[in-house]
């Protein structure tokens, strides 16, 4: 390196590193002699009813697609085919736990029999706490009154999961055995990771319908991708030398995958599972836009009639569906880690208790299958009164007596930071804010991610909701703003303290892995259906990732530069600014990046309660026929907006690490 | 070591001479480069003279074995000896065509595997040759017993068969007791048992061994050291083993190769590297041996003049000077070095001294 650098490389170093803030601030500066001149003019406003050529004609395509279903050979014979299989299979499973089937006026397995299974599986994948943990959340449900809501859910998600592992891991193994095709689908992965997760929605509709099976087909969709990753992964991870010493005993291709590769790798996919059944999860209950039956859909129909009360019971049992499912699985990947160090002593006793078990389940179920009393959940869900109620009391409680401090809050983000900026955004004319946004890439990214920012706003200004997407910007920059914020303070604090580390980790762990529907509704409570609350449910989906990379960005700064620093005399403050901090450039990047992707992927959430503009179109557009184009335009424009920031902020990335 | 003495002029030649016994292994005009197009690089009169940087600045190739050969004899312990980064892990992967060599062959008992079709050669790896690892590769998720019977489950043996031979050779290695521990819970030096218990089990030809030691505490390495020769006296198979280590390469190999930047610097007995360094940089690689360990009689004898008296005690040629010393001291007159009948020299006092306190000796 430091031969290939001739001499013109400090001096360019230094020139760069010195003009590119002052690049930034003069742009920013440009921008607003210009916008105080031409405020107002070509700002391309679209009323919540308007419709742009293309809007129509999407809606046209929409309406072709829907006459040509059952006549068009790439419907009749692919997607058609397609959605059969998979409504077949949600059908099944429906039928087994969730929907009467079959001439019975319930479902297959009753609330019993599914409790049962559960808490035996939990137990025989996982340890007798994790079953105790299932079983106590299973009977919370139908306390809850949901008992059916959860058992869709839980149909959905299985049926997903499924069809992702089905798929994933076969793609997983081939990806982690050849590099080609690794090289192939890694691209691949990480474009559909950018997507925000409900973009998969609109234009499935077109192809699968609403309902259930094309539900479950966004989900696979969505959970899929953590299921190929980590198990090509894995594969990667086995040591180079066992497979060396396996090829040196001759073994064939297959004995080598078979008894090396797979069992070397059980722990990391089942860990990959763990991933996936999260990931199927949060997408199940936000396909409740696409009216997939479940929780989701409790959730959003309380969220539409700002209904706190119904809406956190619902949300509750989201959580607690979350904390059973990610515990068990992560109970199940550590005894695949511990059963080989576990000799054969305890598995001598453990076979017949198995079996034992396995019978129990079994009489559990003939009997819910059987009996009424073993089939329909017992009482009225009381519980859920009561939970809903309580919740609604606290929200009371609060409005009445925090509101001056939450809306004080409030209006002065909205009216302080988010509003000037809007107006900024939405004023100035579309040609202004374009050529920022490409100069902007220019100086940050280069030349490449200026290119990608000239493409996006072009593609943003034909999407026809050019103004809707202003204002998401804004939300969206206010919004990661904030996240860089918090994930600044609290990242360090967590990097500089293993103790402060070991104590805020699990929060964090248990915040992503909650569906992000779930933190609107505490938040609706305290600051009513504004802009303002997408904003902190924004914030609060995407600050956990933020707050880990920082965290671990400090924590890799090298001890010895730190001890340096020290010795000669820095105070922490210097030693976090001027030491910690700029080594951690590449990691704050990262998490700009990250927490981005993570707000953009909850506008459409936020437009549930009230952030208007793109997340409102898109949610307008699944609910209203004629507005169908414009929610799908829409759709792309949160795509356009995840691309042309991806891409300019790990371009910016590149070049801190360079 | 032990039959050391029996097969000395076959072995101390290089390449042996017709009418000795036929090599077990036979590597002739061995090259392997990586990067792109490498295949033209042993063929081509002026690409292949070319030092490392050259050939990287013209070609983008590296050359990791370059135009090796050598023949390993029946029952030999043969070691390959050169310091990282010198090509002997490529060059005994190339043996067993874990990485396909470039040009040149490799005759396995007569047999050319560089040509072998991928069931042939599974089928020697199988049955013919096996290999210890530097880092062991044993799996995790297997017992001691099943990682030690792998290589004969890959065969398709049964289940009570290969126990009953895994637990045998688990028992020759010392390893009786652990058979039903796991890797993880096993000291290194343990672990490395398991390795070679693993590459004996298949009751193979030959076994090779990639710097099996290397990563062992000082104390374990010797232990395990002692387990090779050993190992080696009980069932007398013919090893080709990895070393950088010099001593270890003194100490078990009947024969050395010393590697240099892909290349063979020299090839010969310790006694020889010792004796006779090819050059300045084996030189300096054994200027620090204890020559008295090492060097023979036959290295340090005289022809014997006229005035020499030729009725002192008679020592075979291969003794090393630090058992004859005591031997030689006592004797009022020279040591005659005696081999079939043949004298072949004598050695004094002052022979051996000049080997004793460290001067260079009579070679």
């Amino acid at each position: 390196m430091a031969v290939a650098a001739d001499a013109a490389g400090p001096a360019a170093r230094v020139r760069t590193r010195i003009t590119r803030p002052m690049a930034v601030a003069a742009i920013v500066a440009v921008w607003l002699l210009l916008f105080a001149a031409l405020r107002g003019r070509q700002t391309l406003t679209l009323a919540a009813a308007d419709l742009t050529s293309l809007h129509h004609w999407l809606n046209d395509v929409d309406d072709s697609i829907g006459a040509h279903r059952n006549s068009n050979p790439l419907f009749l014979y692919f997607f058609n085919e397609i959605r059969l299989v998979i409504d077949h299979l949600v059908t099944f499973v429906q039928g087994l736990i969730s929907q009467p089937t079959g001439g019975r006026p319930v479902p297959q397995i009753g609330w019993l029999g599914v409790v049962g299974l559960t808490g035996y599986a939990a137990w025989a994948l996982g340890n007798g706490r994790v079953a105790l943990l299932a079983v106590a959340g299973f009977t919370f449900f139908g306390l809850q009154g949901l008992w059916q809501e959860s058992m869709d859910t839980l149909a959905l998600t299985l049926s997903a999961v499924l069809v992702a592992l089905l798929i994933g891991i076969p793609i997983g193994v081939w990806a982690g055995l050849s590099d080609r095709v690794g090289g192939i689908v890694t691209p691949f992965l990480d474009f559909m990771q950018t997507l925000p997760t409900f973009v998969y929605l609109a234009p499935l509709t077109l192809f699968f319908l609403i309902g259930g099976a094309s539900a479950t087909i966004t989900t696979v969709i969505y959970a899929a991708p953590p299921a190929i990753r980590i198990t090509a992964h894995a594969l990667r991870s086995v040591p180079r030398v066992s497979v060396e010493a396996a090829e040196s005993m001759g073994a064939t291709r297959t004995q080598q995958l078979l008894k090396v590769l797979l069992p070397m790798s059980k722990r990391t996919v089942v860990m990959g599972v763990n991933q996936t059944i999260m990931a199927a999860l949060a997408m199940v209950t936000i396909a409740a836009l696409i009216d997939a039956p479940g929780l989701g859909k409790t959730v959003v129909q309380a969220l539409q009639s700002l209904d706190v009360g119904t809406a956190f019971n619902a949300g509750l049992a989201i959580v607690v569906m979350a904390i059973v499912l990610d515990r068990v699985t992560t109970a199940a990947a550590a005894r695949a880690e511990t059963a080989r160090g576990a000799g054969p002593r305890p598995r001598a006793w453990r076979r017949p208790l198995l079996a034992a078990g396995a019978v129990a389940a079994a009489v559990l179920v003939y009997l819910s299958h059987t009996y009424v009393w073993a089939a329909e959940f017992p009482g009225d869900g009381a519980t859920g009164h009561h939970i809903a109620s309580a919740a609604d009391t606290v929200t009371a409680w609060l409005q009445d007596h925090l509101s001056g401090l939450t809306n004080t809050v409030r209006d002065v983000v909205t009216d302080g930071l988010l509003n000037p900026f809007q107006t900024l955004l939405t004023d100035s004319p579309w040609w202004l804010v374009g050529t920022v946004l490409v100069a902007l890439g220019a100086v940050l990214g280069g030349l490449r991610a200026a290119v990608t920012a000239a493409v996006c706003v072009g593609l943003l200004v034909g999407t026809g909701v050019w103004s809707d997407a202003m204002t998401t910007l804004a939300s969206t920059a206010v919004a990661t703003a904030l996240v860089m914020l918090i994930g600044v303070a609290v990242g360090v604090w967590m990097g500089r303290s293993a103790l402060v580390d070991r104590l805020v980790r699990p929060t964090l762990d248990a915040a992503q892995v909650m569906p992000p529907f779930v933190y609107l509704v505490p938040f609706l409570a305290l600051f009513g259906a504004t802009r303002f609350t997408a904003i902190v449910a924004a914030v609060v989906y995407a600050a956990p990732v933020a707050v880990k990379i920082i965290a671990d960005g400090v924590r890799q700064v090298p001890e010895s530069t730190v001890e340096a620093a020290t010795s000669a005399g820095s105070s922490t403050w210097q030693i976090i600014t001027k030491v910690q901090l700029p080594m951690a450039r590449g990691a704050l990047t990262l998490a700009t990046n990250q927490g981005l992707i993570y707000v953009l992927s909850m506008v459409v959430v936020g437009g549930l309660v009230g952030a208007g503009a793109l997340g409102y179109d898109v949610v307008a557009g699944f609910s209203q026929g004629e507005l169908y184009g414009k929610g799908l335009a829409a759709g792309l424009a949160i795509v356009l907006l995840g691309v042309m920031f991806d891409r300019i902020t790990q371009a910016a990335a590149r070049r801190t690490r360079a | 070591m032990a039959e050391a003495q029996t097969e000395e002029p076959e072995r101390r030649d290089s390449p042996p001479k017709p009418g000795g016994p036929t090599p077990v292994v036979s590597v002739r005009g061995l090259w392997k480069v990586f990067g792109p197009k490498a295949e033209r690089v042993p063929g081509s009169a002026e690409l292949r003279g070319l030092g490392r940087r050259e050939l990287m600045e013209r070609t983008g190739c590296t050359a990791a074995v370059r135009d090796v050969g050598f023949d390993v004899s029946p029952g030999e312990v043969f070691v390959v000896m050169g310091l990282s980064g010198s090509g002997k892990s490529t060059l005994v992967r190339c043996l067993t065509r874990l990485i396909e060599p470039t040009a040149g062959q490799v005759v396995f008992e007569g047999e050319d595997i560089t040509g072998a079709d991928p069931g042939r050669l599974r089928e020697l790896r199988r049955s013919k040759f096996s290999m210890v690892f530097q880092h062991f590769g044993l799996l995790p998720h297997r017992q001691v017993l099943d990682n030690v019977a792998f290589g004969l489950e890959i065969r398709g043996m049964g289940r009570a068969e290969r126990s009953r031979r895994a637990m045998e050779v688990v028992e020759l290695v010392g390893l009786a007791g652990y058979e039903h521990s796991y890797p993880d819970q096993l000291s290194g030096g343990m672990q490395q048992r398991v390795g070679l218990a693993r590459a004996l089990a298949g009751d193979p030809d030959v076994l090779f061994f990639d710097e099996p030691f290397s990563a062992l505490d000082p104390l374990i390495r010797r232990d395990m050291q002692n387990e090779v020769i050993r190992l080696h006296r009980e069932v007398g198979k013919t090893m080709v083993f990895i070393t950088h280590d010099l001593s270890e390469a003194l100490k078990l190999g009947d024969r050395i190769l010393i590697m240099r930047d892909g290349r063979t610097v020299q090839c010969g007995t310790g006694d020889e590297l010792v004796g006779a360094p090819a050059d300045d940089y084996v030189r300096d690689f054994v200027k620090d041996v204890p020559r008295a360990d090492v060097l023979t009689l036959r290295r340090i004898m005289r022809p014997a003049t006229g005035g020499d008296a030729l009725d002192g005690p008679e020592l075979g040629p291969d003794v090393v000077v630090r058992e004859a010393t005591r031997a030689v001291l006592a004797a009022e007159k020279p040591v005659r070095v005696v081999e079939g009948g043949h004298l072949l020299g004598i050695v004094g006092d002052e022979e051996i001294l000049s080997v004793v306190a460290g001067h260079p000796g009579g070679a």
